[in-house]
């Protein structure tokens, strides 16, 4: 190629280079961090390099670690109910929105308005409204409801995305072929937009898994992840939180990767099933 | 494209299927006084009425915006009527369900289901209806040979060619037997050597089958060449409705006569008159009109040479001439002629 790239090319590159420093930078410190040697501290340089800090974190019986992995467990817990009831809601709702209904905006908005306000605000409202009402917080109502405030509003614009995409056509096809509108659904619909489906499931998941600001106020005895995270790093005097970032990045990954794999290797599945009855 | 002669479309649509003859039924599709408007705003289609006869092709044609595209779904229930009722064989279906009315439609965009095979797209009616597997693979097989695509029943709708989705949709359409086919701008996604191919596949499949097609396109050529009846419309009504040839040779006003083409509208002491492009002639002839003009344009189109002129007024008329003829005294761009019909010619246009 001998065309001359212009100044802009090298500026927005440098740009972007400073961008992704700024975005991993951190993430790889903590992670190169968490294989401190015995030694080693909270801080550069490393001292060695070990999985001595991953040991402590499964052995150490409490000491420097608190709850933690209690917590993980809740957190998983909670994170998958939010999930599956932000995928199931988030699908009813997109699906209404198909037609245009009566107080179809005001949902719309207030939805939208849910992902602006403050969510330690949201959080403590709710916990001031059970308050009044005499109600003592658990993990199981308030904790899922305070955060699929959150999640929500993701999911529903998820499926706008999704299903503002699909040719309307379609179903019509569909409705002339004599499917009743549950057989649109099931035969039709659902399959075209199974990849967006998934994605509000993940997305439930993840923005529950990292929530406290809703959560903390809500949630009752027993702290989430996060929370016990925050508590503990404050206290924290050794690389064993790192171990906890590494992991629980890990974790997000595989959860992620896990997905993309059964997704793909369905697609392939069904390639390989066509192929066979061709034969 | 080879044709399966051995092939019988006939045996996949037993009479008793497609049409209860009892002698009484004249025209497959009847439409009264219908009319079509959004939140009672301006009519999309304003009260039309139109009566198509037993097994007939039928193209609605018209500008974009016409109407033809919103009467074509009132036709197969997917838009509500406004006003006026629809009749397929002699029964009212106005409020029926799409899937009541013994009409299929085949979408613009074909709408073949992305995540299904050629085959599973063809079969779908049937599984909705509860049909076994093998029995419903193996009857829309038989509609994948009708139209020549059994070869690639096991591809999916991303593997096809237009033309070839095309075809799927068509089965697809076919196999739920319906008494009247509604195709939206079939053609339309089409290139143009794929879109005569096909123009004649649609016309076989209509006669083999003897069931009424609907067609919507904006195409003269292709409503002329398809149709049994020519409906041209514009402002949500019908300008006129007949043979394609009557359409053609008696076009009842302006507009039609503009639209279907090949037509000067001239006017002659204050009458407005149709005349042929290819009867008119740029030389003085004796006994007719004659009109001082300068040629502007030259068109070679094979068989015939299209001339385009300009009156003293400014006026633009077009003349259609032999290529025999034009080459014998080839006029250039910027010639003096005599743009001129005979009497007999002109055809009077409604007001």
């Amino acid at each position: 190629m001998g065309t001359k790239r212009s100044a802009s090319y090298y500026v927005l590159s440098a740009v972007f280079a400073v961008f992704l420093l700024f975005l991993y930078g951190p993430m790889i410190c903590v992670y190169l961090l968490s294989f401190q040697g015995p030694e080693g501290g909270m801080s550069f340089p490393m001292r060695g390099f070990s999985l001595t800090w991953f040991e402590t974190l499964f052995t150490a019986g409490g000491r420097g670690v608190g709850d933690i992995h209690n917590s993980f467990v809740r957190s998983l817990r909670l994170g998958a109910i939010v999930a599956l009831l932000t995928m199931l809601i988030g699908l009813a709702v997109g699906m209404s929105f198909r037609r245009r209904y009566p107080g179809g905006n005001f949902v719309f908005y207030s939805a939208i308005i849910s992902m602006i306000v403050p969510g330690i605000f949201v959080g403590f409202g709710i916990s001031l409204t059970l308050n009044m009402l005499g109600m003592r917080p658990e993990w199981w109502y308030s904790g899922i409801g305070a955060q699929l405030t959150w999640s929500l509003p993701f999911a529903m614009l998820i499926m706008f995305i999704i299903l503002g995409r699909m040719d309307k056509s379609y179903e019509e096809a569909a409705t002339d072929l004599g499917a009743s509108s549950f057989q649109r659904f099931q035969y039709v619909i659902l399959p075209l937009i199974l990849p967006g489906v998934i994605g509000m499931f993940m997305a439930g998941f993840t923005s529950s898994y990292e929530e406290s600001a809703r959560a903390g106020l809500n949630i009752g005895t027993g702290n989430t992840m996060p929370m016990e995270l925050t508590g503990l790093l404050g206290a924290a005097t050794t690389p064993v939180m790192f171990a906890v970032g590494t992991l629980t990045t890990l974790f997000m990954f595989t959860l992620v990767i896990t997905t993309l794999l059964a997704s793909w290797s369905l697609a392939k599945r069904r390639q390989l099933r066509l192929s066979a009855q061709h034969a | 494209m080879k044709i399966d002669t051995d092939f019988n479309a006939k045996k996949l649509m037993p009479e008793a299927d497609v049409a209860p003859d009892d002698g009484a039924q004249k025209y497959d599709v009847e439409i009264v006084a219908v009319s079509k408007s959004y939140d009672g705003g301006a009519k999309a289609v304003d009260t039309i009425s139109l009566r198509i006869p037993k097994a007939s092709y039928c193209c609605l044609l018209g500008p974009s915006g016409c109407g033809k595209t919103t009467t074509l779904r009132m036709l197969a229930g997917h838009e509500s009527v406004t006003d006026g009722d629809v009749l397929i064989h002699n029964k009212n279906v106005t409020d029926g369900a799409p899937s009541a009315r013994g009409t299929s439609m085949m979408f613009q965009s074909y709408a073949l289901f992305p995540h299904l095979s050629a085959l599973d797209n063809v079969a779908f009616s049937l599984k909705i209806k509860g049909v076994k597997k093998a029995e419903r693979q193996a009857k829309a097989m038989e509609f994948l040979k009708l139209v020549q695509m059994e070869h690639l029943a096991h591809r999916m709708p991303a593997q096809l060619s237009g033309g070839q989705q095309q075809r799927v949709a068509l089965a697809r359409s076919l196999i739920t037997r319906p008494k009247v086919l509604l195709l939206d701008e079939p053609l339309s996604a089409l290139d143009p050597f794929l879109r005569v191919l096909m123009r004649t596949e649609l016309k076989r499949i209509q006669t083999e089958l003897g069931i009424t097609f609907v067609h919507v396109t904006h195409s003269q050529e292709e409503a002329l060449a398809l149709s049994d009846l020519v409906v041209v419309m514009s402002d949500g009504q019908i300008m006129q409705a007949g043979s394609a040839r009557d359409v053609f040779e008696k076009p009842t006003n302006a507009f039609v006569a503009k639209f279907i083409g090949g037509h000067n509208v001239i006017e002659v002491e204050g009458r407005k008159v149709s005349v042929r492009a290819d009867k008119c002639r740029i030389v003085e002839s004796v006994g007719g009109t004659n009109l001082p003009a300068e040629v502007t344009s030259i068109e070679y189109q094979g068989p015939m040479v299209r001339i385009l002129v300009k009156d003293l007024d400014g006026k633009e008329y077009h003349a259609q001439i032999s290529d025999s003829r034009f080459f014998a005294d080839p006029p250039v761009v910027g010639e003096k002629v005599m743009f001129s019909w005979m009497p007999e010619d002109e055809w009077q246009l409604a007001a």
